[in-house]
Parts: C-alpha cells; sequence; structure tokens
C-alpha cells in the first residue's frame, strides 16, 4: 500500500468514526484530534479501525506518537510490512 | 388491560410526536421491546414497554403530537381476556391505526450514519428502501431532510411533510439543554464540593490491564471514573436519588452519561445498573451508546432513567468543571484532566497525574457532609483501582 492510499483509509475511518468533519482538509502537521474533535473513545474507535483495516496490532503506548498524519502514515506503514 | 402511557423523556421533554408504530394489535410483547418511535428535541427516540402480554389497541395516529403521560396503547395482559374490562376512554382518541400500522422494521444495517441527514429522513429512507446516499440535499449545508426523502419515493403521497415538524437538530438539542438547565438553576439550591485525587495508581492499573487486551477491548480511564461513581454512590445512596415532594432514593444506579454534541449540545444518556456492571461491561455500554447517543438514537428509558449524572471534560482541557444538576436528580459529578501537579505526601514533594473531582448537589436533599462522604468514597476506590 503507497502512503497516499493509506492516507485515503485513513480519511475514510476518519469520516466514518466522525461525519461531520472534513479530514480532506487536514495537513500533514496538523494534530487529528485537536483539528477534527476527536474526544478518546472516537479516538480508540479510530485506532481499533486502523488496526482492522491495515491488520496491524497498535499498543497503547503509541498512542502519542501518532497524532498527525506525517506521523500515522509512516508508522501504519512500516508496521504492515512486519 | 394495562394502559401505555407515553413515559417521561426527561425533565427537559413534555411530548414528542409519533412517527412509527412498530407493532400492530395482536403482537406479542416482552418487556424492553420498542413498539413506537417519537420524534423528539433530542431525535427520534425509540419507546420501550416494561409489560409482558399482547398489543390490544393503538390509539394515536401516525404524526400525532404525544404529549407525556398520555394513553398510547392497551396492552392485555398475559393469561387475561381483552374483553369484560373494556376500559373507559376520556378524551383520548380512539381510532386505531389500522391501516397504517406496519410491520416490524428491522433495525438498520448499512452505515448511513456518514451521510449528512436528518435521523427522520434516515429512517424513512431506510423504510421505503431508498438509497440515501444518492439524494441531493435541500437543507442547511446540503443535509438531506425528510421531504427529499419523500420526493424520491415517487409520489406515494399519503404522507403529510406539511404537518410533519423538522427533525432534531443543533437548535431544538440547544432548547431541550436550555429548559433543563433553566429549571434547575431556578428550583435546586446547588452546593459544590471539589477535591484532588492522585491517579498514579489508577492509570498503572489501567495500563497493566489494556496490555492484556485486544485493541478492541481495551478501557478507557472513564470507566474507572465511572465504576468508582456507582460504587461510592453504593456507599452514599442519598446521592442517588430524585427530588420529587421530597427525597425519593433509587435502588439501582443509572449514570447519566454526558456526550457532546460535536454540532454542538449534549444528550446525556443514561448507562443502566451500573454499580453492577464490570469495567469491561461499563466499556462496552459506552460503545454502544455513544454512537446511538450522536446519531440521536436513544431508547426511552435511556433518557428518563438516569439517577445521577457524570460530565467528563478533562479532555478539554480544563481542571475543575462546576456543573448544573439535571433534574429532578440531586447530583452532579464532574471531571476534569488528568494533569501533572507536584504532591506532597508524608513530608515528600513528588509529581502525581492529579484529577479533580467535583459534586455539584442539591442542599434540599442533602448536605455538605453527604456530600464529603461520597468524594471521599470516590478517592478511595480510584485509589484502590483493583476493588473496582
Amino acid at each position: 500500500m503507497t502512503e497516499e492510499e493509506i492516507k485515503r483509509v485513513l480519511i475514510k475511518l476518519l469520516k466514518r468514526i466522525a461525519p461531520d468533519t472534513e479530514p480532506e482538509g487536514l495537513k500533514p502537521e496538523d494534530n487529528i484530534r485537536q483539528v477534527l474533535g476527536i474526544d478518546s473513545f472516537d479516538y480508540l474507535q479510530f485506532i481499533v479501525g486502523c488496526d482492522e483495516e491495515f491488520h496491524i496490532q497498535t499498543p497503547e503506548e503509541d498512542y502519542g506518537k501518532i497524532a498527525s498524519f506525517k506521523e500515522l502514515i509512516p508508522y501504519v506503514s512500516i508496521r504492515m510490512k512486519k | 388491560m394495562i394502559e401505555f402511557r407515553m413515559p417521561s423523556l426527561g425533565a427537559d421533554m413534555e411530548s414528542g410526536f409519533l412517527r412509527e408504530w412498530r407493532v400492530k394489535p395482536g403482537d406479542p410483547i416482552k418487556r424492553g421491546d420498542i413498539i413506537a418511535e417519537v420524534e423528539t428535541q433530542k431525535g427520534i427516540i425509540e419507546i420501550e414497554v416494561f409489560d409482558e402480554g399482547t398489543i390490544g389497541e393503538l390509539l394515536i395516529k401516525i404524526d400525532e403530537k404525544v404529549p407525556v403521560g398520555a394513553l398510547m396503547a392497551y396492552i392485555i395482559a398475559n393469561g387475561t381476556s381483552p374483553e369484560p374490562s373494556k376500559p373507559k376512554l376520556i378524551d383520548e382518541k380512539k381510532e386505531t391505526e389500522q391501516g397504517r400500522t406496519r410491520d416490524r422494521i428491522p433495525a438498520p444495517r448499512i452505515p448511513i450514519h456518514t451521510v449528512k441527514a436528518s435521523p427522520l429522513a434516515k429512517r424513512i429512507a431506510l423504510e421505503k428502501g431508498i438509497d440515501i446516499t444518492k439524494l441531493k440535499g435541500s437543507g442547511p449545508n446540503g443535509a438531506i431532510t425528510r421531504q427529499d426523502v419523500e420526493k424520491a419515493s415517487t409520489g406515494e403521497g399519503e404522507m403529510t411533510a406539511e404537518k410533519a415538524k423538522p427533525a432534531a437538530s443543533a437548535a431544538s438539542i440547544r432548547l431541550a439543554v436550555a429548559a433543563a438547565m433553566s429549571k434547575s438553576n431556578r428550583e435546586i439550591p446547588h452546593y459544590y464540593l471539589s477535591t484532588k485525587i492522585d491517579m498514579s495508581r489508577a492509570l498503572g492499573w489501567l495500563t497493566d490491564a489494556n496490555k492484556q487486551r485486544s485493541v478492541k477491548d481495551r478501557l478507557l480511564p472513564v470507566v474507572l471514573l465511572l465504576k468508582a461513581v456507582a460504587k461510592a454512590l453504593v456507599t452514599v445512596p442519598d446521592l442517588n436519588a430524585w427530588w420529587q415532594d421530597g427525597l425519593q432514593r433509587k435502588t439501582e444506579i443509572h449514570i447519566g452519561f454526558v456526550v457532546a454534541l460535536r454540532t454542538g449540545g449534549i444528550i446525556v444518556p443514561a448507562i443502566h445498573d451500573a454499580a453492577n456492571k464490570t469495567l469491561d461491561d461499563l466499556m462496552k455500554s459506552l460503545t454502544d451508546i455513544i454512537p446511538r447517543a450522536r446519531a440521536l438514537r436513544l431508547r426511552s428509558s435511556e433518557l428518563a432513567d438516569s439517577t445521577i449524572t457524570v460530565t467528563n471534560l478533562g479532555e478539554e482541557g480544563v481542571e475543575t468543571v462546576f456543573g448544573v444538576i439535571y433534574p429532578p436528580q440531586v447530583a452532579l459529578v464532574g471531571f476534569g484532566g488528568i494533569q501533572e501537579q507536584p504532591w506532597a505526601e508524608k513530608g515528600m514533594l513528588d509529581v502525581r497525574p492529579v484529577l479533580t473531582a467535583t459534586l455539584a448537589a442539591d442542599h434540599r436533599a442533602t448536605d455538605g457532609s453527604t456530600g464529603t462522604q461520597f468524594l471521599t468514597a470516590l478517592k478511595n476506590f480510584l485509589q484502590n483501582p483493583e476493588q473496582l
């Protein structure tokens, strides 16, 4: 999966969890939770969605490392190759 | 015959509009079944029954206004005959809705919540088998309205669009919140107490517990807070009560959990019987109830049953919450964010993750000493998370 494809899936997941937000407008450095106003409950659903879509396991201690697309996309990409 | 009346949907709602009967005369029903859908300021509410038996007569027409307490239907209790005790009708409508009652509709399976549309429009689209994602909306910001769906349904035409009230919107929810909070501020003499809680043991316990769970089953800190509130209420039951002509203690603990809507406003569904739920059960309840609250698809008991409210504003970055009680309840527990703070203990200074818990309570119902007992119990549970 290319980084562009990963981004498309992430946007789809965010749309599903927070239908009234516009994740397409996120800049690479934007803090996803802050900009979209996503709470910890929705964020957990987002991580669950990522794990299912990409068949990866995201440990809880990594939550803080994947706040923006700039961090999250390479994170997913590397984990998928493992 | 049992008289089934429109249940209360919380202090801020006096009526709704019947949008659908999910049963017809002769259908067997049991406790917890959903028999109707009523549209309110807070979305479309599924009306549950708490009796066993058979539907006798349906007394309200589709799109008719239903005040709280209005007679909606007769239910024939199991083992009784409908004939001998034909009840007297006072001024309620007699006509049954023979022609328009519909068969039970299966729960929606397609994820239409991603479409910008009113809850009512979505429901009608589902009923009529219309793909709502293909429609063009004429509502605010292109939202799909009931009218759009009806136009698309090729002139079935007998629905009365002009009689319909608009579906719940940010504005109607705002009004519902305004009504409840004004009543609270007018009638309830609040008192406030707060305490700081060292959360290091609770968070450590949670991290360990989550390591053994798959992502899907992980717990959020808020479930520890909910469970601690429930357990503290068991020890201080006067705060788990309603104020209606005096203090009425409630035996079961139903925690109203404040869910903020992204479009503004709040919805406060009840997490039933929280004291007897495990942490995993509470997490499951949240996973079920939060998306339904945001989609404005709650059940009548979830809007009416809460015996206390919990609001968790920690994620917004605040430290202390001074809450407004949701009448007729007598207490609200507020949680701020867990923040690192200097912490003095046994003559030593350390840095700890600290949570500020507040209690807003009704001074007609309880006094500061009761509130203090509650916060002390809450603190003890959160500092000994293995007891939760």
